[in-house]
């Protein structure tokens, strides 16, 4: 019976392509058939048709290992997962009226063919979801990944002068390493001053005002001075108002103004120089 | 009627989806950069106090309207140990976890209106209010 099914689709699959691709297009506001070129379309449409085909024809290894391979470049596609499982859906359904229209499918022999469809599909949606829920996984800790990257390292821009950009959201885990790689950098480059630049911060309420207050006295332990620079207007209207004390801290409005002031703290300026 | 949306504050990483929330709902309410921060920050404050106290509870958003004046008020409830002396933690620079002590009256400052309801061993709601002027 399985053979039978594989044959029929494989011998109709234009036709069953264009329905499908009539039904998806009705059902969906996926994105993929406005801008994904024709062939694109097609070239995936008959994948994705040989794919279901494969299921029923194939010994279980096999399968599972298109499986996967097809799922990973639908994901990478960017087809949402509702997309995918209507895409499933109406496969199965065009194929069911297939087998009905063709007589196949008659009274006597109807629960047989149920039981081998819902064999064939539900593995399958089984299948894509463990896919796309591992992807999710792995796409959260690549993210992860990358935001620890994107902590604070302390760059010397000038002899005894270091700067430290801070960009996004501030954690309890980013906080520490903040911490971490400014001690650090401070003893390392030799800075006598270090600018931190809260410039790519969204959020500065009361948890990061005291990290950042942490920080810079942790600075002036190992005799560095430290100066804060990026304060948008809205975020420093927003300090004041959490009653945030900063009297301590030396700041600036931009990096720019604030490696001046340290050039002047360290006894030093920029001079522009006469062209020939 | 009044439009709620809500975020469950069980991770830290829910505090940033609350005020990224708060701060969609008010940048559509129509309300400028600095009450955009203002606002946020008053939700970055209320769900970072539900997840160091209670551990867990709720930020929602309510999109409000009067006499033809709009507005936002953030709801943040939780079912936590509720707080013993409130007038204690209304006062600048009080705090049981060694913080700055400044989030609960900050926000009401941030705030136009702000309102407190808690009972010990039960749990805590707040509701602040912020309106366009
Ligand atoms: N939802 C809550 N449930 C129970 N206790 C709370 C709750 N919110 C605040 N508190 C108590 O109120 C105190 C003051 O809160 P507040 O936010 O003003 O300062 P903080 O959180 O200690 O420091 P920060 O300045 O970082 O916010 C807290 O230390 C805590 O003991
Ligand atoms: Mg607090």
């Amino acid at each position: 019976m399985n053979k039978i099914i594989a044959t029929l689709v494989q011998d109709n699959l234009d036709e069953i392509l264009v329905n499908w691709k009539e039904l998806m297009k009705e059902d969906s506001e996926e994105r993929f058939f406005q801008i994904m070129s024709q062939s694109v379309i097609d070239n995936t449409s008959r994948e994705f048709a040989e794919l279901m085909v494969s299921n029923l024809l194939e010994g279980e290894n096999k399968y599972e290992n298109r499986l996967n391979i097809f799922t990973s470049k639908v994901v990478r596609f960017g087809w949402s997962i509702s997309f995918v499982m209507k895409a499933i859906n109406h496969f199965a359904n065009i194929v069911y009226e297939l087998l009905e229209t063709e007589k196949i499918i008659v009274d006597e022999n109807i629960k047989e063919y149920n039981t081998i469809l819902t064999n064939w599909i539900t593995p399958m949606r089984d299948g894509i979801v463990d896919t796309y829920a591992k992807t999710w996984e792995r796409t959260v800790q690549l993210q992860k990944i990358a935001l620890q990257e994107l902590s604070a390292s302390l760059i010397p821009v000038f002899d005894k002068i270091s700067v430290m950009p801070l960009v996004g959201t501030i954690d309890t885990e980013r906080a520490k390493l903040i911490m971490e790689n400014l001690l650090e950098g401070v003893v390392k480059h030799r800075a006598e001053v270090v600018i931190i630049d809260i410039t790519g911060v969204p959020v500065v309420d009361t948890m990061v005002a005291h990290h950042i207050i942490q920080a810079a006295d942790a600075v002036r332990l190992v005799g560095a001075k430290c100066m804060l620079v990026g304060i948008r207007p809205e975020i420093a209207q927003t300090i004041v108002t959490l009653g945030i004390n900063l009297k301590d801290f030396t700041t600036t409005s931009t990096l720019q103004r604030g490696v001046e002031q340290a050039l002047a703290w360290t006894n030093r300026q920029i001079v522009e120089v006469e062209g020939n | 009627m009044s439009y709620r949306s809500s975020v469950e504050i069980l991770t830290e990483w829910d505090i940033v989806a609350a005020r990224q929330l708060g701060r969609n709902e008010a940048k559509e309410v129509g309300f400028g950069t600095v009450d955009q921060a203002r606002i946020t920050t008053a939700i970055s404050e209320l769900a970072r106090n539900i997840y160091l106290y209670a551990g867990k509870g709720k930020i929602e958003i309510e999109r409000i309207s009067e006499g033809g004046k709009y507005g936002i008020t953030i709801i943040a409830s939780d079912e936590g140990p509720g707080i013993p002396d409130v007038r204690k933690v209304m006062e600048d620079g009080f705090s049981t976890s060694g913080g700055l002590g400044a989030g609960m009256p900050g926000v009401k400052r941030l705030m136009d209106t702000f309102k407190i309801d808690t009972v010990v061993g039960e749990g805590t709601v707040i509701k602040a209010t912020k309106w366009i002027r």
